[in-house]
């Protein structure tokens, strides 16, 4: 075919080889490797200049052009002289434009990342131990402006808040209900099925209920809410911060801290204790309605059974978890957010980090409040 | 602060006053030993190429960021030593334009603008709301006020942006690269808008731009930040610097690479009429 790129190695003198190039030298088309057209002048170890004859050349773009300077990357290492007196004039354009500015060596210590197992836990370490620090910092910043708040001193817009409890509280119900019913549905069915063996299918009342009330329904109320709240924080901030508003702020007087991430804090505080206490409901339903359907529990069986099993303690321990991981969440949100760094591809990794963040908090925060209610036996009779 | 006794503070001391700074990004430094003073009144501007540190110099002026070392003076106080509270009585002194604009694009343009007159005076809401119609008339989008950022061009939501930074009246205004992104003739309008403020209201402007029309048609003192350098190699009115200017790279910059003979470069700098015309509106 005539369009395929051709190279011809043809012997001019004992030191001078010319390029015969043929064809149409173009992205898409398989063009010959330097390294190759290399290999067929081996027969001569002298070699001192390389011509062109462009004559049967048809076309040529940027694939070209990056062959042409790896073969004078090569040349000047092998001292090589290369005549580009026979390429198109365009080409030869190309090429000037190309070297006309050499590449800056000052542009700072921009070290070339080391390799290797130990240079990377080592830099993880370090990581960890960075973000360590902020969080502190963080946690530290929080702290006095929610005491400034307390105090009723924080400057932030009451608009602000009524938004963010409006969307926090209320458009998260939904969700809220289909995954907490289902959870419900699930433990008790999984449950029921083993209590079934020894005739003891009343006790999916207790499982439902004391699972949900104490630990599921504040678990998935709060991870539900990390993906969804959690994650638009640190998206909003992300933004701002690309957006310079976050700037903008400090300027014109406004701590960022107060203005910002107390409202959002405050928010899901006020929201998650009621969303949770609204899971424990929705999911003891969901029971209520596999007990009734597979395993001849009737409502009021099931009901009764609660309201002998169940006490306000159970409530109120689930409830209270939930509001901490409620204020984890925020933290974590808000936190990634305002460190988002000034780009569209830094806000997507703040919400993602945002909500990992704030699960890795919930299962933390869980497991020490749940030593903490056992060996206070909150739970006694 | 009237404009007269404005004026009368004007030998006091220099607006601005930046002393042997030195920035740096971790341990790469940008700029280093900077020294100027910048006076009441003036339309200053920071001059260089691309990355040469301008627009990390005004986030020192503005104190977003804290310098390596070297002091800046506000009116004769140190910005980056007071405590944090005299430090946000200063900023308050100081309007900034940035390049995004930065509007809240949660709130409509009267929250933007009524947001710092609500939390910094004790005007009641009625007043607040006149004081947004004037600065959004002073600007040409009078009507606007219940718009949000995201509904407006460009070009208007740094007008917005410039009403906003206008809202606490302040004594100074920073300006970061005000015609990015904007065509020729919004940006010849925006720097006219800036030259008038200055005249009408005696506020120091203080711009960070490689604009050459408004660095040449508004410029009143400059400074030009070289990358090689890492410092101030040009200091004075810009019209003087390309007039007199023997450094190569300054005066490529400011002829925008053309080779022009030294005579042709005296003759448009003492005819500064193309100037003088265009601000007059």
């Amino acid at each position: 075919m005539p369009n395929t790129p051709v190279l011809q190695v043809s012997r001019k003198a004992p030191d001078i080889y010319v390029w015969g190039l043929k064809g149409n030298w173009i992205i898409g088309s398989s063009l010959p490797t330097v390294e190759d057209a290399f290999d067929r002048m081996q027969a001569s170890n002298k070699l001192d200049r390389i011509e062109f004859d462009c004559t049967g050349l048809k076309g040529w773009d940027s694939q070209f052009l990056s062959f042409l300077i790896k073969l004078i990357k090569q040349c000047d290492y092998r001292g090589i002289t290369m005549d580009t007196e026979g390429l198109p004039s365009g080409v030869k354009g190309m090429l000037d434009l190309a070297k006309a500015i050499p590449e800056r060596q000052d542009i700072g210590t921009r070290n070339e990342p080391q390799r290797g197992l130990f240079n990377a836990i080592g830099r993880y370490s370090l990581d960890i131990y960075v973000d360590f620090l902020n969080l502190a910092t963080f946690l530290g910043d929080t702290t006095l402006a929610f005491l400034k708040f307390c105090m009723g001193r924080a400057r932030f817009r009451q608009e602000d808040l009524w938004r963010l409890i409006q969307d926090s509280g209320p458009s998260a119900l939904p969700i809220i209900s289909l995954i907490s019913l289902l959870v419900g549905m699930i433990l008790a069915f999984v449950g029921a099925v083993q209590l079934k063996l020894f005739g003891a299918q009343i006790f999916i009342a207790d499982l439902v209920g004391l699972g949900m009330a104490r630990e599921m329904g504040a678990m998935m109320t709060a991870i539900l809410m990390a993906g969804r709240t959690g994650a638009a924080y640190a998206a909003e901030l992300g933004s701002m911060t690309v957006n310079d508003e976050i700037d903008a702020l400090r300027t014109s007087g406004f701590s960022p801290m107060e203005f910002l991430v107390i409202p959002r804090i405050v928010a899901l505080v006020v929201t998650i204790p009621l969303l949770c206490l609204y899971s424990d409901i929705l999911g003891m339903i969901g029971g209520a309605l596999v007990a009734q359907g597979l395993f001849d529990i009737s409502f009021s069986e099931f009901y009764i059974q609660l309201q002998n099993r169940i006490r306000p303690i159970d409530f109120e321990v689930g409830i209270v978890k939930c509001t901490v991981f409620g204020a984890l969440v925020a933290i974590a949100g808000c936190m990634r957010g305002l460190q988002s760094k000034r780009s569209a591809s830094a806000v997507g990794l703040a919400t993602t980090s945002a909500v990992v963040t704030g699960i890795i908090f919930i299962v933390v925060s869980d497991a020490v409040m749940t030593l903490l209610v056992t060996s206070l036996n909150l739970f006694k009779r | 602060m009237t404009t007269e006794l404005r004026a009368s503070r004007k030998h006091l001391t220099p607006h601005v006053a930046v002393s042997h700074l030195t920035m740096a990004y971790d341990d790469f430094v940008v700029q280093k030993d900077l020294s100027f003073e910048i006076n009441r009144g003036e339309v200053f501007i920071i001059m260089g190429g691309s990355g040469c540190g301008k627009s990390t110099l005004l986030r020192h002026l503005i104190g977003l960021k804290e310098p390596i070392s070297g002091e800046v003076y506000f009116d004769g106080m140190d910005l980056w030593h007071s405590k944090p509270r005299e430090r946000n009585h200063m900023l308050l002194r100081m309007g900034i334009l940035y390049q995004s604009g930065a509007l809240w694009s949660s709130m409509t343009l009267r929250e933007n603008i009524s947001l710092p007159l609500s939390e910094h005076t004790t005007l009641t809401p009625g007043d607040i709301e006149d004081m947004v119609a004037l600065k959004l008339a002073l600007v040409g989008l009078a009507g606007f006020e219940d718009f949000y950022p995201s509904e407006i061009s460009g070009g208007m939501q740094k007008r917005a942006a410039l009403a906003r930074a206008m809202a606490l009246d302040p004594e100074i205004l920073f300006f970061d690269e005000p015609s990015a992104g904007l065509d020729p003739i919004s940006a010849r309008r925006l720097d006219e808008l800036i030259l008038h403020l200055k005249e009408s209201l005696g506020t120091t402007v203080v711009i960070v731009t490689h604009d050459l029309d408004s660095i040449l048609e508004i410029g009143s003192d400059s400074v030009f930040l070289d990358t090689d350098a890492k410092t101030i190699i040009a200091r004075g009115n810009p019209k003087d610097i390309l007039a007199n200017t023997e450094q190569a790279n300054v005066r490529e910059f400011l002829t925008r690479g053309k080779v022009q003979e030294r005579t042709s470069l005296n003759s448009f700098s003492s005819n500064p009429s193309r100037g003088k015309q265009d601000t007059s509106i």
